[in-house]
């Protein structure tokens, strides 16, 4: 196994394959929590920590799960992963736990978890699945980052609470539902012409 | 090592197996994280109370009240320096905000006056009714609740006929948050009957008449 490869792996989830700007996967906690760059970035280090460690450990046990119940012991070893989270936030990161709230526990059903578990994880080595989450994980919080900081920008002024312009210029709708659709569609289009370019 | 057969023994055996371990593993990660939970919720609790009160070296244990009429209990912290009574903060509600529940921590000198507030928990409009976190103690126009006296001040929105200032454009916001401020006050003045002499009958019946006035206007 060459250099070259490990690298196209890790590259793959934060580039080619980017699960939010490419695959569009996991586009609910993608719009739900981005409101703030803290919140995005907050929301995708969580999930890469969950990504990474479900990764390992579902490419560990691959042999010895039977086909037939495969998604029920991912899902458990991911639901598994994602409790552990959020007990850890809850007790030492209690104000970003509060503001992403739902979000947290609702990573279990994150489509990227299970799709990376089924496509990748159960077929390959440790060490590939370990670089793929990684990669993946990478991907998801800066896409979420950016999209956090856009919106925080437009919305209120602020990008990761340090002021750039007066608050009264914000666009209010940014920091609301329907400015998330608007930016994230931008951002798609944006990654995506520079993809192919 | 080749993959197991999707037989019943192996798919029982793998599925109580890892089962089993996750539950384990959330177990011991539930004991390490136990104590930091509560060490930071009662942390949040405590600077809560810090900020809405003057400055004080002792709490007394919390007094939970109950208001007829209302289903849930409020909380009162009564604080004291030395052994003089400075005030208490209440942790207080309203159900009829925005979006959701409010909750808030008032703070009340020894003669009822509000001293501060801090917001515990809201789900409010961002950049609308959101600004209630310190647009009630921002000294502009009528919009600063500090220092106004549960009792003698009408603490409802100008609208309605209060003497307080809306947030802009977050009228329901406003009205739930200082509903919530009333509700603190007459826990307050319930709890503090002992020491001032006032009946809790007559504090009652108002704290009643003001909310149904309320009430009205919307």
């Amino acid at each position: 196994m060459s250099k070259g490869s490990n690298l196209k792996v890790l590259l793959n989830g934060i580039i080619k394959e980017n699960p939010i700007l490419v695959l569009l996967l996991g586009t609910c906690p993608t719009l739900g929590t981005t409101s703030s760059a803290l919140n995005g970035l907050g929301m995708g280090l969580a999930t890469t920590f969950v990504l990474v460690s479900s990764n390992v450990a579902i490419s560990m046990l691959k042999n010895i799960i039977p086909d037939k119940v495969r998604i029920p012991a991912f899902v458990v070893v991911i639901a598994a992963f994602v409790t552990v989270v959020e007990m850890v936030m809850q007790a030492y990161v209690p104000a970003l736990y509060e503001s992403l709230g739902l979000f947290i526990p609702l990573i279990v059903v994150n489509c990227i978890l299970l799709g990376r578990a089924e496509a990748y994880a159960a077929k390959n080595t440790v060490f590939k699945s370990f670089l793929d989450g990684l990669g993946m994980g990478v991907g998801f919080t800066l896409a979420l980052t950016v999209l956090g900081s856009a919106r925080e920008i437009l919305g209120t002024g602020k990008v990761f609470s340090m002021t750039v312009f007066p608050e009264t210029y914000g666009m209010l709708l940014f920091v609301l539902a329907p400015g998330a659709f608007i930016a994230l569609a931008y951002l798609i289009a944006v990654f995506n012409k520079l993809r192919k370019a | 090592m080749a993959k197991l057969e999707s037989n019943f023994k192996n798919m029982v055996l793998v599925l109580t197996s890892i089962t089993l371990f996750a539950a384990m593993a959330l177990g011991s990660v539930y004991k390490l994280t136990k104590e930091p939970i509560a060490a930071s919720k009662k942390a949040k609790q405590e600077n809560a109370i810090k900020e809405v009160l003057p400055p004080f070296d002792r709490l007394d244990e919390v007094e939970v009240v109950n208001i007829e009429g209302l289903e849930d209990p409020f909380y009162v912290n009564k604080a004291y320096m030395g052994d003089e009574f400075v005030g208490a903060a209440v942790q207080s509600y309203s159900k009829s905000a925005f979006s959701g529940e409010i909750k808030v921590m008032v703070g009340f000198d020894k003669d009822g006056n509000i001293f501060n507030y801090s917001v515990l928990e809201q789900k409010e409009t961002p950049g609308l009714g959101t600004k209630m976190v310190d647009w009630f103690k921002t000294e502009k126009g009528n919009q600063d609740i500090r220092g106004l006296n549960g009792a003698t001040n009408n603490l409802t929105v100008s609208k309605a006929g209060g003497e307080v200032d809306a947030i802009t454009a977050a009228t329901i916001s406003s009205k739930a948050f200082l509903e919530s401020v009333r509700f603190a006050y007459s826990a307050y003045s319930q709890n503090y009957d002992g020491l001032t002499g006032a009946t809790s009958t007559n504090d009652t019946v108002s704290i009643a008449a003001t909310n149904e006035g309320g009430q009205n206007h919307e």
